[in-house]
């Protein structure tokens, strides 16, 4: 087809190429558009419209957002930041936390699924044994762990036994430390699957030829293994990153509803039909998550990588 | 029912009166409405219609559902979503739903809708027999009080499509109440040891890292103000309706009490509060009566401490939406009669809430039961639950004692405030502190 037209092909070619693609992507495209883009738009109106206790009245107004940052620019009485930011900030830690812990976990579990295992059929085995634990609800895995946490828990009664504790602990349950514990356990695998993938992709040869090269075990996994699996470690990082910062039933049920997130406020703003709010929310949310993802990008190439 | 055919005819020229000549077509269309809806109930009845009944699951019972079907023939089908979400459904999808069970203090958000129709009390046999708790407040002749959404303050509406509520008794009421009950704090005395009379326990600092308050905001302000109180940190001119200052005053008060680690957790479910009860995390907590029954339920001592101060009550009850009407409309008024008739109140009265019309409940109940539920006499027999289950031996005193010391104990009311979005904010920045 192109050769039949060579001498002015650029534009016309382009657009006989291009429409079966658009064609192709126009299913997928509609899908998209209905189900997220119009949705999102539609939060970002509901964002700037008044409301009262029943009804939402269309309108524009920064009052949303002015009250999201109501009193930001100094400490309150009790010596806090505002509610926003000390929850954002909060919502931040548990993520630089949770992404730190499952990126170790998830790295050395990928090297050595990929690398130390010498056979496929094992290789498969195994991997399909960390998923074993997605069989049941992540509820349910979540709230597992509140009967062995708790004050009268299995760790509590075990460590008593063996004398190590006088008292119950009572950190180990309706922490920060529970909640990262359960983040932990329940996101480690979707770093494990992505960065799995990426090592399964390197050439073996490489790294005989590091070794050839006289390069130890660890250079050969810094200058070798991790610069290739990098695109495994972006990808897993933005699905742990992106439900961290979404997320509030964990936060809730492992933090006994103590510890702020920006999904719960998000929750309650709706339950209690403050609409207009909850979307100036998630409109300020879904930038900051952005801008996460963004500067990630900065960092790998991720189509050119894929 | 017969009663019931002959008075909306009756009156439906009156109320029409003023606009008669305008709304000539409409109130012909309405009367030819009614007269095929009610004159020939019998031509509906071969096909009775399925009533949706959104509410919280605490009130759907499955005995009330196969009981009412049992007796008239309509299926009741349950749609059961948490306290907020019935709001929410009543304000955003007026249509999804047949009947609502809801709480009076949600009225405030939804009649201004225009959502919920007046229901005629000349419909409903036992109207007049509905406990004046609801109508004008008192029990036993006394006032109660009313801080917060007292019921008395919403019941009534001007008219059948009404948006405001009406200062005096009218024939159109929001609600027709179903159960309500008086809430305190819940205690595990075996790990109290030791007699609790005041609200102000709970942030007492001998019960550090054990104590919690729920996460439900438009409720558990209130605790926190009963807490406030009794404290004598401060007077409120109406709990349930708080100035900016006042609501900045309860919030940082339980900021404070959070900061020193008082609190175990927050709860927002009903289930959860029964685990921090029955593991022993939480000694002392906001507590709902069904919860307490429930862990109990387990062997374990955990009794609904009645408190000087008083206690805070809620209600909830049936509401019709706007655009409701013909065969579904007959057979949600069916239900209300039916459910205003005896047997359901008993029922409810057995689980240790309380009807809206007590005497057919009375009659309905064996008359150690009445005496044990009702006018706080020790238990002649064993107790048992509508599922036959002992709860209670013989003996035994229900705790709060008669429905008239614990009614008459009712220091406030759940409510919405004028200042409500301040007030959830505010409670987001208890959350996050």
């Amino acid at each position: 087809m192109s050769t039949v037209v060579a001498p002015s092909q650029a534009p016309a070619g382009a657009v006989a190429r291009g429409l079966p693609a658009w064609w192709q992507a126009a299913p997928f495209s509609a899908v998209f558009a209905l189900f997220f883009v119009l949705p999102l738009l539609l939060v970002l109106m509901v964002s700037f419209w008044h409301f009262n206790e029943y009804e939402l009245i269309p309108g524009f107004t920064l009052h949303n957002y002015a009250a999201i940052f109501e009193g930001c620019s100094q400490r309150t009485e009790q010596g806090d930041l505002c509610v926003t930011l000390s929850t954002y900030l909060s919502t931040l830690k548990f993520c630089a936390l949770v992404w730190g812990i499952t990126l170790m976990l998830g790295f050395a579990v990928a090297y050595f699924l990929a690398f130390h295992v010498p056979s496929a059929g094992l290789q498969t085995g195994l991997f399909v044994l960390c998923t074993v634990p997605f069989w049941t609800s992540n509820v349910i895995r979540m709230i597992s762990w509140v009967p062995l946490l708790g004050r009268n828990g299995l760790v509590n009664q075990t460590l008593q036994g063996l004398g190590l504790t006088q008292a119950p602990l009572d950190w180990l349950l309706y922490s920060d430390f529970s909640v990262v514990l359960a983040f932990v356990h329940l996101y480690t695998l979707f770093m494990i699957v992505p960065i799995f993938n990426s090592m399964m992709r390197i050439d073996r040869s490489l790294l005989e030829a590091a070794s050839d090269a006289g390069a130890s075990a660890w250079q050969t996994l810094w200058h070798v293994i991790v610069p290739l699996s990098r695109t495994g470690v972006l990808i897993g990082s933005i699905f742990v990153i992106t439900i961290v910062m979404g997320d509030f039933v964990t936060i809730g049920v492992m933090g006994g509803q103590q510890i702020a997130s920006v999904g719960k406020i998000i929750q309650v703003q709706t339950s209690y039909l403050q609409f207009p709010l909850a979307a100036a929310n998630a409109v300020i949310l879904l930038a900051v998550v952005l801008m996460i993802i963004w500067g990630l990008t900065r960092l790998v190439d991720i189509r050119r990588e894929l | 029912m017969s009663d019931s055919q002959s008075s909306p005819k009756a009156d439906v020229p009156k109320t029409d009166l003023s606009e008669t000549a305008v709304q000539r077509r409409s109130l012909l269309k309405g009367t030819a409405g009614i007269l095929a809806a009610g004159v020939f109930p019998a031509v509906h009845a071969q096909d009775k219609p399925v009533l949706r009944y959104l509410g919280t699951a605490v009130n759907q019972d499955k005995a009330i559902a196969e009981k009412f079907k049992a007796d008239t023939g309509i299926t009741l089908q349950y749609v059961a979503v948490t306290t907020d979400d019935v709001t929410k459904r009543a304000v955003t999808a007026p249509n999804s739903f047949d009947l609502i069970d809801t709480e009076y203090f949600s009225l405030k958000k939804i009649v201004p809708t225009g959502n919920l129709k007046g229901i005629s009390t000349k419909r409903v046999k036992n109207a007049d027999k509905i406990t004046s708790l609801f109508t004008t407040g008192t029990v036993a002749g006394k006032l109660v009080g009313d801080q917060g959404t007292a019921p008395k303050k919403v019941i009534f509406l001007e008219g059948e499509k009404s948006k405001v509520f009406a200062k005096a008794p009218t024939e159109w009421m929001s609600l027709i109440p179903t159960t309500y009950n008086a809430d305190t704090l819940g205690i595990r005395p075996d790990l109290i040891k030791r007699p609790i009379s005041s609200w102000a326990e709970l942030l007492n600092p001998e019960f550090k890292g054990k104590a919690a308050i729920l996460n439900i905001p438009s409720i558990g302000i209130m605790d926190a103000a009963m807490v406030v109180e009794a404290k004598g940190i401060h007077k409120y001119a109406d709990k349930g309706n708080m100035t900016k200052a006042e609501i900045d005053l309860t919030i940082k008060t339980l900021i404070e009490a959070k900061k020193a680690g008082q609190f175990r957790a927050l709860w927002k479910d009903f289930n959860e509060s029964v685990n921090l009860m029955a593991s022993g995390e939480v000694v002392i907590q906001s507590m709902w009566s069904p919860a307490v029954t429930a862990v109990r339920g387990k062997g374990i001592d955990c009794v609904f401490q009645p408190l000087k101060e008083g206690y805070r009550a809620w209600a909830s009850g049936f509401g019709l939406p706007a655009t409701l009407s013909g065969a579904k409309l007959d057979a949600a008024y069916e239900f209300i009669n039916w459910f205003l008739d005896g047997w359901a109140g008993a029922y409810l009265n057995r689980q240790g809430y309380y009807s809206a019309v007590l005497e057919t409940a009375k009659a309905k109940m064996e008359a150690y039961e009445w005496a044990y539920w009702m006018e706080g006499k020790a238990a002649a027999q064993d107790i048992k639950n509508p599922h036959g289950e002992v709860i209670a031996k013989a003996g035994s005193v229900r705790d709060g004692g008669s429905y008239e010391q614990r009614m008459g104990g009712i220091a406030c009311w759940n409510a919405v405030m004028d200042e409500n979005e301040y007030m959830v904010r505010k409670w987001n920045e208890f959350v996050a502190a």
